[in-house]
Formats: C-alpha cells, structure tokens, sequence
C-alpha cells in the first residue's frame, strides 16, 4: 500500500502561493479582455452590417474550433516570431507569461461571445422597437435598453464561464509557466511526492471552484426572486 | 529570418522511415478520434444514469448523483488526468499497480485518458439530461404515474424520450468539446493531433505547415460533427412541438 | 471596426514573415537595443542546468551561459544588463531560439550537422554517450536486453531518435515513452512503468543526485553514440558567435573550465548533496585544451 508523505507541502506553500497568484493574473485578465472584447464581436455579429457581422462569425467560430491547448502553443510557439517580425518588438518581456495572457484572453473572446449574443437576443425584440421609435440610434438603443437587461440574465452563465476558465488556466503547463498547478507538480517532482502535490493541488482547486459555484447559485436564485 | 514555406515536407519518409510525416499526422488524427468517440459513448451512458438519478424522489440516490458531478466539475480536467495517469496507479495494492504500469505504455495513455475524458464529460452530460427533464412539464411525470406506470417506465417511455430531444443542441456543443479536451492527453504522452503537431515542429522544423495542418484537421472535426448533429437534431425534433426554432 | 484591421495586421505579418529575409543587427544590438538578454535554461538537467530547491537555475552548462553573457556585457560596453530566464523543453528549445523568444541556450543540447540546418552552436562544452538507467536487479546489461520491453527516453531528444531508428532497423519491439524532460523520465523508470531509461550518461548520472536511493540504480550499456554538447545560438550571427566562442575557449584554456568541472562533477551537489564522481573523459581533456565547434557525426 502506499504509504503518503505531506511534510513536502508546507515548506513549498510560498512557491505554490506565487503560483497561484500567476493563475489568478491570467484568469482575471482574460475575463476583463473577454467580456469588453467579447462583447464588441457580439454586437458586431449582431449588427445586421455583413461586413461586420462576418469577421465577427468567423473569429467566433474558429476559435471554438481550436483545442485551448493548440492556441496556447500557437501563441507561444508560432505567434511571437510573427509579431516580432512585424512590429519589430523587442523581446524584453517575459513571453511565456505574455503568450498566455494573449492567447486566454482572445481565446475566452470567443466564448464570452457567444453568451453576450445569447444574452442579447434574450431582450424581446418589442423593446428594440420601442426605443428606436423614439427615436435612439443602435449605440443608444444598445447602451441604454438592451445591454442592462442582457447583463442580468447572462450574469450566472459570465460566472460559470470564469470558473472554467480558472481552472482551463491549468493548461499553461504545456509551455511550462509556474502556475498554482504547475508549481503544485515542480515540487511534487522535486520531493519525489508526486501523488500528494497532485491530490492537494485537486483539492484546492475543488475548493475554490465549489465555492464559487456556490456563491453564484445563491446570487441566481436572489436575483430571480 | 525569412521562413521557407516547404508543404512538400509532410510527404517526406520519417527518421525511422517506416512512414512520412503525413502517416505520423493521420495515425494522431485516429487517437483522437478513437479517444474522443470512445469516451463520448460512455459519457452518454453514464450522465444520462446520474442525470436520471438527480431527479429521482430518493434523497441518497440524488446525493451520488451530485456528489459525482460537483467532484468531476468542479477540478480541473488536466489534473484529473493526472490523478488516473499517476496516482490511480499508486494507490492500488502493489501487485496491481506495477502490472498496470508495466502493460503497454500506449495503452496506459489510452485508459487514462478515455476514464479522464469519460467521467468529466459524463458529469456535464448529467447535467444537461437533468436540466432536459426539469424543463418538462410537471404534469408529463404525474400523468404517467397516475397511468399506472412505474417510475422506471415513466423516466423510459415519456420522460427521457422528451428530454432528449430538448437537449440535443447543448450536447452537440459537448460533443464538440469532447474532441477538444481530448487533446489534453497530449500531456501524458498520448500521441494523439496535438502531441504530433510538436514531435513534427521538433523533427521537421517546419512549425507553420505543422500546426496549419493540425489546426485544420481539428477544424474539420468541428465541421463534420456540427453536420453529423444537424442532421440528429432534424430527424428527431417532435413535429410541432420542442424543435419549433 | 477594429476586426477588420486585426485581420489586416495579420495578414501583413504573413507577407513580412516572408519578405524579411535578413534583420540587421542581429543578437548583439538587439541586446545592446534592450539592454537586456534571454536565456534559455533547462528545469531538470541535472547537473547541467536545473532548478535548485529554492527555484533558482544552477549547473554547469548555466555557469558557463553567465561567463558568456558577462563577456557581451563587455563587449557591448553595458554597465548592466539584465538577464531573463526562460525555461525551454528538449522538444520546444529549437523553435525557441528561431523565433526569437531566448537569445542563447546552454543546457545540454547536441551539436550536430541535422540540427546546424536550424540553428548554430557555439564552442563544445561536453562530450557524452548515449546509454541507459536501469535498476540494478533488472538484469538489463545492454541495448539487446530491451527486447519486447517499455524503456523511457526524453521528448526531442537526439536519444530518442537513436533509439526509434535501433527499434526499427533491428526489430527489438520496445514500447518506447517520451516523456517531457529529464525529471518525468525518470519519475517514469522509478515509478516503475519503464525498465530502463535512455539518456546521455552524465544525465543519467546526474538524476541519480535526486534519487530516493541512489544505491539501487546503475549506468549500463554499450555507449549507442559519442556527442558533443553547445549552447545553442540564432543562425548566421557571426558577431554574436564569435563574442561566446572567446568566452568558453577562454574558460577552457584558463583552467576555469576544469574548475567548474569539478564542482558539477566531482563535489556534492544539489538538491541533496551528491557526489556524482564523474571524473573527466579523454574525450573531455581533448576539447579542454582545444576548445571547437565541431559535431561528431
């Protein structure tokens, strides 16, 4: 049987908070970029303009299309020599943590998106008609009537969106940034306490997302009563 | 540093020559499709039983139901296939422990990832049957009770024949998940679309064509399955009932 | 409105990637531009270049990249220059140095004719053999003794190549496992699911220094292929070559090489204090007194 060790945990509790904070960074980051980039494909896909609405459609869906861990790895791998070639960056920040805030953030555009859209077309169309009779013009119509009602009923769907994109951040490991897990497995390797730092990693992670989950199921149910 | 286009690469014979790099992609395009079907039917199976069990009258039946999908939902999915990959098989007794560990490294991979893949899908499956049978009128389970019919035929013949047709557009997004999230198996060495998309950018260095060609053909996935789902969602919708979009 | 130009932008990057044939300057005044450099290290390396039990990048092959990058700070006139560190793998470090995202890599990477298509290498900094960890009641002794069994090697590695190419041509069935780096593979040996793991030697010595017990494993095997390690540099950057190439020859030819040597090799090292008792080969004193750039195959 196998006999568990933890006395490895407790030393490594700065390197595994470090990496939390990395995984924090790249999850807040990505919702704030997602949602205002998100929304913009959004109306855009929503304009009726053809020309709009069909870049729109297409970055949606191709991003959709893609494993996250693809788009990592194309952002860290392929990316960076494109941009450097164009822009004539310098390389003087650190690319791995760059490549990942870029890659989640245009990646969860995708997905932000599309439940934006589902949002948007939750406010009956009555409403739209209403306000363009009196005269608004569709940034005003959308500002003023469609977007706050969208906002409430696509709240719950937001948050369960961020707590799988906290836990997708786990991926970065394909390109080997320390976040929490891939600082939870630097050390389990290290210490030879693989299947601990594994299990504790899961817990903690199982925690914080319960938690949350939990928050925003109280949060829906206030809000529709 | 000018980039040499060189398309003609993936026809090249590999080091080891038994194949060309072609040969390397399509074998990577098999375990995922292999993989991801795989676990996809389980899925089903399995997260249509505990999505029945989460709307039972039984209180202790409902709770392994959920238990089951706040754990699997609620951790990371590249961290559960590390749990099967390297705990799992440290926490058997021994015996059976090395005799998993010493079976075909390939097939390690494989099981690894399909119980991976199986168990976090089934718990978002489960969640879509229930929500699929909560949306059905109250009165559908009553009547059929009333009718005389018990509560496994009830759930059989009126409940979950409706409940299914209800949710066919959220499963084909899960469906088209299941091949994405397949490609997390790269991680443990499974050489399915993704982990060939490195090994041919380390022996060919020719990365663009690489991952161009891999992103296609996880493109063409999506496309072929969206299709395959389209054509499910039309052949059941109830005439003049659920499907009216 | 801005998706429109996005996809512009990328579509004139593609055409740039392609019309841009030559960047002038090259590493040097890109480093002299930012006053800052990129290195590529390894996590697991050992003792060549690994993390240490506080993070921190240590080993021998690192020592020699901070002899090289004081020497540029020289040559470039820089009163600091700031260093950057950037993990890299067996399988990711080749695209790593093309497409710009570290300057240099020194860890323990081969120098050959395939791999001087993609990137070049400066002056040799160790010569190894390619042979295999196992336990020492396996009863594996050498190459044939695989036969029809999982052995573990590194992902991009020119081991794995080898031992692909021998599994083919001479029909040994192996279930070969490639593991990310140097630190899974041997998870992989130790936890059991490989026999045997097939590395270059002075690695397979070095993952005994993290070992539970190092007693219980030996280095075997008839030596598959002789290979010389080099940092690894962008290609056809002469100026940026020639100022690392003077740095290692003159830490060969001062003795300061051998020293290094000594402390990697022949002291107790981290993460837990063993002496790997590697004493220098012949091959080893050959290119200490005539430090070079040349492949062995």
């Amino acid at each position: 049987m196998y006999e568990f060790d933890w006395s490895s945990i407790p030393g490594a509790l700065p390197i595994l908070a470090k990496g939390m904070s990395v995984t924090l960074e790249l999850t807040l980051t990505a919702i704030a970029v997602g949602i205002v980039w998100g929304a913009l494909l959004a109306m855009a896909r929503l304009s009726g303009k053809p020309w709009l609405s069909w870049p729109a459609a297409t970055y949606v869906n191709v991003f959709r299309a893609i494993p996250l861990v693809m788009v990592i790895l194309w952002f860290y791998l392929i990316v960076p020599a494109l941009l450097q070639q164009l822009l004539h960056v310098q390389a003087s920040t650190d690319i791995r943590m760059a490549s990942a805030l870029v890659a989640f953030s245009l990646f969860e555009s995708a997905y932000y998106a599309e439940i934006i859209r589902a949002g948007i077309q939750s406010v009956p169309k009555g409403q739209v008609a209403a306000a363009q009779a009196l005269g608004m013009p569709y940034a005003q119509v959308m500002r003023w009537v469609v977007l706050p009602q969208a906002l409430r009923n696509m709240t719950p769907l937001l948050l369960t969106q961020a707590i799988i994109l906290f836990q997708d951040t786990s991926l970065v490991y394909v390109i080997g940034l320390a976040d929490f897990f891939g600082a939870a497995y630097k050390v389990g390797d290290r210490d030879g306490r693989l299947v601990e730092l594994l299990l504790f990693a899961g817990l903690i992670y199982f925690v914080i997302c319960y938690a949350v989950s939990w928050l925003v199921k109280n949060l829906q149910r206030k809000s529709v009563a | 540093m000018g980039y040499a286009w060189n398309w003609s690469v993936l026809l090249s014979a590999t080091p080891s020559g038994e194949t060309t790099f072609l040969g390397w992609l399509l074998a990577g395009l098999q375990w995922t499709l292999g993989l991801s079907l795989a676990a996809w039917l389980v899925a089903l199976i399995i997260g249509t039983l505990f999505g029945v069990l989460r709307t039972v009258p039984n209180r202790w039946l409902r709770g392994v139901a959920t238990t089951y999908v706040e754990i699997f939902r609620n951790v990371p999915l590249l961290v559960q296939l590390f749990i099967w990959y390297f705990v799992l098989p440290e926490l058997l007794p021994s015996t059976w422990g090395s005799a998993i560990k010493q079976s075909d490294p390939l097939m390690q991979q494989f099981i690894a990832a399909w119980l991976c893949l199986f168990c976090f899908t089934g718990a978002r499956v489960c969640e879509q049957v229930r929500g699929g049978i909560e949306s059905l009128p109250g009165g559908q389970r009553n009547a059929a009770l009333a009718l005389g019919l018990t509560l496994p035929q009830t759930y059989r013949q009126v409940l979950l024949p409706m409940a299914f047709r209800i949710i066919v557009p959220p499963l084909t997004s899960e469906f088209l998940n299941i091949f994405k999230n397949s490609a997390v198996a790269s991680t443990i060495g499974l050489i399915e679309l993704s982990r060939q998309a490195q090994q041919l950018v380390d022996y060919t260095a020719q990365p663009y064509e690489a991952f161009i060609a891999v992103t296609l053909l996880y493109a063409l996935i999506n496309v072929v399955v969206m299709l395959a789902m389209r054509w499910v969602e039309a052949t059941t919708r109830f005439p003049g009932f659920v499907g009216g979009r | 409105m801005r998706l429109p130009r996005l996809r512009f932008a990328i579509a004139c990057s593609l055409v740039a990637a392609t019309v841009h044939a030559q960047e002038p300057g090259g590493t040097l005044k890109k480093i002299k531009d930012s006053g800052s450099i990129t290195l590529g290290h390894r996590e697991s390396s050992i003792p060549f270049s690994y993390y240490d039990d506080k993070q921190l990048v240590i080993g021998y092959s690192q020592e020699i990249m901070l002899a090289a990058v004081e020497a540029v700070r020289q040559q470039l006139k820089l009163a600091a220059l700031q260093i950057k560190l950037n993990p890299v793998t067996s399988q990711n470090r080749i695209s790593l140095v093309q497409n710009g995202t570290i300057d240099i890599e020194c860890g323990s990477t081969t120098n050959n004719l395939e791999r001087q298509k993609q990137v070049s290498f400066s002056n040799s900094i160790f010569v190894i053999g390619t042979r295999l960890l196992t336990k020492k009641d396996s009863g594996i002794r050498d190459f044939p003794d695989l036969a029809g069994k999982n052995v573990v090697t590194t992902a991009g590695t020119t081991s794995e190549r080898l031992l692909r190419k021998m599994n083919e041509e001479r029909k040994l069935g192996l279930n070969i496992i490639s593991a990310k780096d140097h630190g899974e593979s041997f998870l992989t040996l130790e936890t059991g699911r490989a026999v045997a793991f097939m590395m270059d030697d002075a690695l397979l010595y070095g993952e005994l220094a993290k070992a539970k017990r190092p007693g219980d494993w030996t280095v075997t095997g008839t030596p598959q292929s002789r290979e010389v390690y080099g940092c690894m540099l962008r290609r056809d950057d002469a100026p940026f070559k020639r100022v690392v190439d003077d740095a290692i020859g003159k830490l060969m030819k001062s003795g300061e090489a051998e020293k290094i040597y000594g402390k990697w090799f022949l002291n107790p090292i981290p993460p837990k204090g063993l002496n790997l008792g590697f004493p220098l080969s012949d091959d080893m004193k050959a290119l200490l007194r005539n430090p070079n750039d040349k492949a062995f195959d």
